[in-house]
């Protein structure tokens, strides 16, 4: 195999695994989809803001 | 009511980003370094038209190719990190992250992919000229992407050119312009890039004195190691100034990391530098010990450095908790440029502003707005010290001394011998002995991995030393974490390592595979 071949079956498998692994299973956008709009995910941070003290 | 956070999620979601951004930047500075060092290989062959330099474009292009490919899209893990892990923050530093990421995407990504493909595929297909424009258009492409995630980064260290709007809760970007050009991104982006260019060099270096020590294709790794030492040397002493700029600006704006980086507990007027040291693991602060085991230090040289007077006070560790003294630069809040405040200030007037961000909220529910109008005023009063709210413990503002400090003295000696190894390699090549000291060649090999873990260093020392602070003085780790359970954190973090580690692996044995092959037929089968 050439070193372009293996080069772009090391590409192909990492996008696949951080695009449709990773991105699909584990790294859901928190305020995307939990809140449908700015006005609620700006009044959550505000609310987590003002309650998150140690 | 007050909710605490799980601090194991804080922890792991730190560690979680700390171990992406580590394993992230083995790939990028080599991608930043090697392809200015083609570039300017390329450009010897097209000027010269000798065709020994178009075999040693290709051989290095081929490894700056493997490390693009296998490097490409470990950052925008990063991303997505900011946006499940770290959720508060993401919001909250608003449009002046966005900005500067989709510059970066549209401008500065598109322009390095649109002609790496021809860089790697062009040759023979489109003019020398062509080709040779199209490497430089790759290389100033990764250094721009370089730029705007610094920017970003700088903007972290000392947040400028915004505005806090609490009906938003975010931070908006008032001036694009202070935030691209103020000198905390400045000096960053060239010791960054600076920083990649030297370990490049190193590189190269290294891999082209293997060659020499198994004769082979010498005449490839003579001219190899004559540039990147050349490039090496001139790039060293950049990094050297910048670093120096660097720091000039963490004195001012980041006094406590500053402090951190050269174990100073109490400050003192014409402070020395620590040459080298050896901290007290024992030492706590405000228990009166001394910091030091032993220090050798360069006499009234930090405050030079830090103030650019030998007699200037640099505060340690314990004057910034305690406050009290005077400072010595202008660019502070007007609330301190006669005394500096003590963390117990500041985190009462950070209670003030988070207090007023309550009352404004409830003002608007109430349709209140005189009340809210009088909220807003107290909290831009007091905006500057917003993430002390969250502090129940004055100390909680010191990050670790032992960390921050031994990173950052192994990331200067070690920039100081490459500086000095440049030099002999100079010296060996004008004076024909390079090829037989085997000592010197063994040495360059070696310090292939010295150079990673001095640019590794250098980031434990900016990201490690501003701990409490995600943004300084705004937002601490603990209100920037979204609310998620830590065990989903922990599984992702095991996740990260074993992929992250299989691509390393796989890098180092092609890249092992490939230098082995050699510059024949520009290391390509």
């Amino acid at each position: 195999m050439t070193i372009g071949k293996k080069l772009w079956i090391i590409i192909l498998i990492k996008l696949f695994i951080i695009f449709l692994i990773f991105r699909l299973f584990f790294f859901h956008d928190f305020l995307k989809s939990r809140f449908n709009t700015d006005q609620e995910r700006g009044s959550h941070v505000r609310d987590e803001l003002i309650k998150r003290q140690k | 009511m007050i909710e605490s956070i799980d601090l194991s999620l804080v922890d792991w979601s730190r560690a979680q980003f700390a171990l992406t951004a580590i394993y992230h930047w083995l790939f990028v500075p080599l991608t930043l370094g090697l392809s200015v060092l083609v570039a300017i290989m390329e450009s010897i062959y097209v000027k010269t038209g000798n065709p020994e330099w178009k075999k040693i474009t290709k051989f290095w292009m081929t490894l700056f190719g493997i490390n693009f490919a296998i490097g490409v899209a470990t950052g925008i893990i990063l991303e997505f990190e900011f946006g499940t892990n770290w959720s508060n923050y993401s919001w909250f530093v608003g449009d002046i992250f966005g900005a500067p990421l989709a510059i970066e995407g549209i401008m500065a990504f598109f322009l390095e992919s649109t002609f790496i493909a021809v860089m790697f595929f062009g040759w023979n297909k489109v003019s020398k000229g062509f080709h040779l424009a199209s490497s430089w258009l790759t290389a100033i492409g990764a250094n721009l992407s370089a730029l705007w995630i610094l920017v970003a980064n700088a903007w972290m260290q000392n947040p400028v050119g915004m505005k806090f709007n609490p009906e938003t809760t975010r931070n908006e970007m008032t001036n694009f312009w202070d935030v691209l050009f103020s000198p905390v991104a400045v000096n960053k982006f060239l010791h960054t890039i600076s920083s990649g260019y030297v370990l490049a060099a190193i590189f190269v270096l290294g891999v082209s004195a293997w060659f020499l020590i198994k004769k082979r294709d010498t005449q490839f790794a003579v001219k190899s190691i004559f540039v990147a030492s050349v490039f090496g040397l001139i790039t060293s002493l950049l990094l050297a100034f910048t670093g120096d700029g660097s720091a000039y600006q963490v004195t001012q704006k980041q006094p406590m990391k500053l402090a951190a980086m050269e174990g100073l507990y109490h400050g003192k007027t014409g402070a020395g530098l620590v040459a080298i040291g050896l901290l007290d693991p024992s030492k706590k602060t405000g228990d009166g010990k001394e910091a030091f085991i032993f220090k050798v230090e360069f006499p009234k040289l930090l405050s030079f450095l830090g103030y650019r007077s030998p007699d200037a006070f640099v505060p340690g560790v314990e004057d910034i908790l305690n406050g009290g003294y005077k400072p010595e630069y202008n660019s502070i809040p007007e609330s301190e440029k006669e005394v500096a405040l003590s963390a117990e200030q500041k985190i009462i007037r950070g209670r003030l502003a988070l207090s007023a961000l309550s009352t404004y909220k409830q003002a608007k529910n109430d349709h209140n707005a005189a009340r809210a109008d009088s909220a807003e005023n107290l909290l831009r009063q007091h905006y500057a010290y917003f993430g002390y709210a969250y502090l129940n413990n004055v100390e909680s503002i010191v990050p670790n001394v032992p960390l921050t400090f031994y990173s950052f003295h192994v990331m200067v000696i070690l920039g100081l011998y490459f500086i000095l190894l440049f030099i002999v390699v100079l010296i060996y090549i004008n004076t024909h002995r390079l090829e037989k000291s085997r000592w010197l060649l063994w040495l360059s090999i070696f310090t292939i991995p010295l150079a990673y873990i001095a640019s590794e260093a250098g980031w434990i020392v900016a990201e490690m030393g501003r701990q409490p602070w995600v943004i300084q003085d705004l937002l601490p780790t603990m209100a920037a974490v979204s609310r998620i359970d830590a065990s989903a954190v922990q599984i992702t973090f095991w996740l990260f390592a074993v992929v992250f580690t299989v691509l390393l692996i796989a890098e180092v044995m092609i890249m092992v595979k490939q230098i082995k092959i050699g510059p024949k037929n520009g290391g390509t089968r």
